[in-house]
């Protein structure tokens, strides 16, 4: 084996931890709030939206990984599966759109929105690493 | 771009994860460049070059 350890994958799974900690404290504390307290305004909008910064803090941290990444095959393989991740998620959005255009799904999106997809094409964008070149590097 | 690093690192009976400890780099960055998958940057080849002992056009080589 050989005994390359990425640092940057290292720092990434750090800021990847306590973000998606955060998410799952500020989700739980926004739901909770809003349930129980007759919230509005201004506070209610930055409550709201208090959920969404540690989410907007892993496309921050993936983006560092691509910057910080000092092997240049495995960077390659990491901005493959964020350029994949990028089309899959634009692709599956633009459909669902015209079918609600067109009423022919709910309007809404039941709690799934575009960063849902984005970390979905990220997990296929390592798949199609996979396929394609044999390996899926180490994974975001 | 065809490579002579399969070649130049059985010589020094070195195996992929070796060949990758010494240019500090993944396994698999050496397993796609020594089967064609990947070119390397031009600091890389020369890291490389550099391991060698060898100009650069000795290890990589021209299509066709």
């Amino acid at each position: 084996m050989s005994t390359y350890k990425s640092p940057a994958i290292r720092r990434y799974t750090i800021r990847l931890a306590v973000l998606m900690s955060l998410y799952v404290i500020l989700i739980f504390a926004a739901g909770w709030t809003f349930r129980h307290s007759a919230i509005a305004g201004l506070p209610a909008y930055v409550l709201a939206i208090t959920p969404a910064l540690p989410i907007i803090g892993v496309f921050w941290a993936v983006m560092r990984l691509l910057v910080e990444e000092s092997d240049e095959y495995v960077r390659m393989l990491h901005v493959r599966q964020c350029l994949f991740a990028t089309g899959f998620c634009l692709m599956v959005m633009t459909v669902w759109e015209f079918l609600q255009n067109y009423d022919l799904v709910p309007a809404g999106n039941g709690g799934f929105g575009a960063a849902f997809f984005w970390f979905v094409g990220l997990g296929l964008g390592a798949v199609y690493n996979r396929i394609t070149l044999g390996t899926i590097g180490s994974c975001p | 771009m065809k490579n002579r690093l399969k070649v130049l690192r059985a010589e020094r009976d070195w195996s992929q994860s070796d060949l990758a400890d010494h240019l500090q780099v993944s396994r698999q960055s050496v397993n796609a460049i020594e089967t064609g998958k990947y070119d390397p940057s031009l600091p890389l080849a020369f890291r490389i070059a550099d391991l060698f002992g060898l100009p650069i056009e000795d290890i990589f080589l021209r299509e066709g």
